[in-house]
């Protein structure tokens, strides 16, 4: 299967500003799905609202374009009815954290084997740039004005604290590194939670004093660092790349089946 | 529950069974176990709920017995994710359910919308308490009778279906599944406290007995364009589950044939119409009811749920005191069968609605009849059955002969 | 016509639903009878007024509720006080006298047994004392629903692990009621 067939061509150019990161992971996912050749009738994608969640419309899988926050609970009963599929997951900051928090925090707990993306670029940026759970303080938006005071999420910790056995970081200017992690990410077995920092020139560069997308991504290159590296141990206030965790645990749909199994005795 | 003709009430009623003669299928069980029995008839094979009084025996008892038939029953984190679960499941092939109550109901209501726009097939069951907000958990009310018609926002049309009694839960669950089934719709099982948690007898029939109607499939080939949001002249959409050799998108927002968001006027319109029209031009054929002593009644009761029972009880007493009066007794509320009932209310002299609201079907009820002057209210939102004292008293008062 | 509407009461944790399910169930699947049966709570799972509503008849029955018992068990002070007013002249009141200081102001027949200490005494736990009543009931009503019928269903209710000390109770019941049965 070539990198193309995975798209819906016809769909193209993207909606997506210019400079906007989300391309990047969607191009990021499609190597990923193409080095590992995956049948694209076995690929699902199921997306909330907000400009991540359009990825969904971009691939040729199966994909459902859900509601505001609910990707992850609509992804369960997708996957609890059919567990062979391989189902991702795209969201947006809000997304997964705001609106769809209670779902995100549930899904880690239960380890259901979906792959999370949160592509997090601290703003809701279709409804035109306001803050969200990850804008943390300080931040300008259209509805912070004198800036933000509400404390930020931090998605690694959240997740791993709500119990997801997979959780790892990255950012758009890691390119190879996305794809990476999200072969890892999707060859776990259970919830795997990949946050990947995706640069938002309009609504929050422009505002933020960031600068353009290169100058953003500029930041990701020089404000994040591998876990366990040396730049990290100099500058422990760098933001940390890589994985989290990586536990083997059961996963709910295979122990579902033994729940029918015990039933059925 | 075949065809749009209610069948007349067998002689001596349905519990009029010879002592000593009791069919060997027979079970003494709650209306919410019915409501269980029937989905599992149906081919219910998943489940997605979260705890709420008076509705939570539907999922006490599906967590028994859907994983010992190889069905799925997931207990979620909340009302919202309960009715997302069974979108997500329902496009993967399940025959999916959910259940709830009052505040769980209001919260499913966007989800609800997200597979109305979207054409999944579903049934959600709310046995009604007493609202709005907490209000009285474990009491009787009919007051979501609006909320399951325009509960979610936008445009839009659904079936909402409701049963008096045991037996006929079983039946109207079994129908709300082949309608959701035939037209690809979510389907509302309207039930209340009482009838849900009161016990009497269920006669299960054999397998086949009753028809089930199962999903429709595409005959659409592999590398063959299929067009998802395409319906045949019937208004019927055949599917092609996630997983099959189809790939196809789905979106709550407006879409072309393909499944892909359009703003495209014209498209918009054409789908908008299609969501209304599949339902409300069917008004006729999705019409469940049943009637009594209609045929020379010069006063018609028209009721529903736990309160048609009260309605009943006071139309045969006064039936054997040479009173005339009948009993329609609707099973479809909505799309409102408004030509059935005007039809069937012609030569009354006057319509008495009694639910336990403030008139929600009355007023549906008003517009379909020509006096709509004689139609006259009915009602308790205490918390209490309306009784056939309650009828009876407004029946007096407004035939002049006192209260 | 509707042969017996009975209204049990007590609190809850005292197994008045059950009591009513199983007499209710009794009546519809082995004596070929009409019943139904319905309850009404509030939001204690243990302690405050519980209350369920039996009605027995030898044809349809519509209207679900008890509203005038003309059977009433009453297992706790506040339920005797709260339904005793409802029964129907000449309806029988079954109390416990352990229980129940029953203060009779209608026309009702009163019987009072001591079944909480009768089981107390006898299995050393009140596990079993909503079946005593349960006995005491069919002795009272007659036969309307026979002890075999209401063991048929304690067996396939409960199962029968606790079938013989279920059968005990409720016989122990009926034996406590038998002298004060109607002629």
């Amino acid at each position: 299967m070539a990198f193309r067939d995975y798209i819906r061509e016809r769909f193209f150019p993207h909606i997506w500003c210019p400079g906007c990161g989300h391309g990047i992971v969607l191009n990021a996912l499609l190597h990923t799905v193409e080095d590992l050749g995956l049948e694209r009738t076995s690929l699902c994608m199921v997306s909330g609202i907000g400009c991540s969640s359009r990825i969904a419309g971009y691939v040729d899988f199966h994909t459902m374009h859900t509601m505001h926050g609910r990707a992850l609970a609509c992804a369960t009963g997708l996957k609890l009815a059919k567990p062979s599929l391989n189902v991702f997951v795209p969201m947006g900051d809000g997304d997964a954290t705001a609106i769809g928090g209670n779902h995100f925090i549930h899904a880690c707990r239960r380890n259901i084997d979906l792959t999370a993306i949160v592509l997090n670029n601290r703003i809701y940026g279709m409804t035109g740039g306001q803050f969200s759970p990850l804008s943390g303080r300080g931040v300008l938006a259209t509805t912070a004005p004198y800036r933000s005071i509400d404390e930020p999420f931090d998605i690694v910790k959240l997740a791993l604290g709500a119990g997801a056995t997979f959780v790892a970081r990255t950012t758009a200017f890691h390119v190879l590194e996305i794809r990476s992690l999200l072969k890892k990410a999707m060859l776990h077995k259970g919830i795997s939670v990949l946050e990947i920092l995706v640069q938002c020139p309009t609504y929050f560069g422009r505002k933020n004093g960031q600068g353009g997308a290169v100058e953003m991504m500029e930041l990701y290159r020089d404000n994040t660092a591998p876990l366990d590296s040396k730049k990290l141990e100099d500058n422990p206030s760098l933001i940390p790349r890589g994985i989290f965790r990586a536990d083997a645990k059961p996963e709910y749909c295979e122990e579902y089946a033994r729940v029918v199994a015990r039933a059925k005795e | 529950m075949s065809g749009a003709v209610a069948s007349p009430p067998p002689a001596g009623g349905a519990g009029g069974a010879k002592r000593g003669a009791v069919a060997p299928d027979a079970h003494f069980v709650q209306g919410n176990e019915a409501c269980v029995r029937g989905a599992m008839y149906a081919g219910l094979n998943f489940f997605a709920g979260y705890p709420i009084t008076p509705s939570t025996e539907i999922a006490e008892h599906l967590a028994d017995i859907l994983p010992r038939n190889g069905g799925v029953f997931i207990q979620m984190e909340d009302e919202i994710a309960s009715m997302c679960a069974v979108c997500g499941a329902a496009l993967a092939g399940a025959k999916a359910m959910t259940a709830t109550s009052g505040p769980g109901f209001s919260l499913k209501q966007e989800a609800i919308g997200y597979a109305c726009m979207t054409e999944i097939p579903c049934v959600i069951v709310n046995v009604q308490r007493g609202g709005p907000s907490t209000g009285l958990p474990t009491k009787v009310a009919q007051g979501d009778v609006m909320q399951s018609r325009w509960g979610t926002h936008g445009d839009h049309s659904i079936v909402v279906l409701t049963a008096s009694s045991v037996q006929d839960i079983f039946e109207i669950t079994i129908e709300g599944f082949n309608i959701s089934e035939t037209y690809r719709t979510p389907v509302i099982l309207l039930f209340d406290e009482v009838v849900g948690h009161m016990r009497e007898k269920l006669v299960v029939p054999a397998p086949g007995e009753i028809a089930v109607v199962d999903r429709l499939y595409t005959e659409v080939k592999a590398g063959v364009n299929y067009h998802p949001y395409l319906p045949r002249e019937d208004g019927r959409l055949p599917v092609s589950d996630f997983g099959g050799v189809h790939r196809y998108n789905v979106t709550g927002l407006f879409h072309d044939i393909f499944g892909f968001p359009t703003e495209n006027a014209d498209q918009v319109s054409r789908l908008i119409y299609h969501l209304v029209d599949k339902i409300e031009n069917r008004a006729h054929l999705l019409a469940r009811w049943k009637e009594y002593h209609l045929d020379d009644a010069e006063h018609i009761i028209l009721s529903y749920g736990a309160s048609a029972r009260s309605a009943r009880h006071l139309a045969e007493t006064r039936r054997g005191k040479g009173d005339r009066i009948g009993l329609l007794e609707l099973q479809t509320l909505w799309p409102f069968p408004a030509a059935l009932v005007r039809e069937k209310t012609a030569h009354a002299k006057s319509v008495f609605v009694a639910e336990m609201n403030m008139g929600q079907i009355a007023a549906q009820v008003k517009q379909a009849v020509n006096k709509p002057d004689r139609v006259f209210l009915v009602n308790r939102m205490d918390g209490m059955l309306v009784t056939p004292t309650d009828i009876g008293a407004v029946m007096r008062t407004v035939e002049g002969r006192g209260f | 016509m509707e042969l017996y509407r009975v209204l049990m009461s007590g609190s809850g944790g005292q197994g008045v639903i059950t009591m009513a399910i199983v007499l209710a169930e009794a009546a519809c699947l082995y004596e070929g009878l009409t019943a139904i049966q319905s309850q009404s709570y509030g939001p204690e799972a243990r302690g405050g007024a519980t209350r369920s509503d039996v009605i027995i008849a030898d044809g349809p029955i519509f209207f679900p509720k008890v509203l005038q018992p003309n059977f009433l068990v009453a297992l706790t002070n506040e339920a005797s006080n709260r339904y005793v007013p409802l029964i129907r002249p000449g309806g029988i009141c079954l109390y416990d006298t352990d229980l129940v200081q029953l203060d009779l102001r209608v026309d009702a027949r009163p019987r009072g047994l001591p079944m909480y200490s009768a089981v107390m005494k006898e299995f050393g736990k009140a596990q079993s004392f909503n079946i005593c009543v349960l006995g005491a009931m069919a002795a009272l009503i007659g036969a309307v629903v026979s002890l075999n019928s209401l063991e048929r269903v304690l067996l396939t209710r409960f199962g029968p692990s606790r079938h013989e000390h279920n059968c005990r109770a409720l016989r122990m019941g009926a034996e406590m009621a038998a002298p004060m049965v109607d002629a």
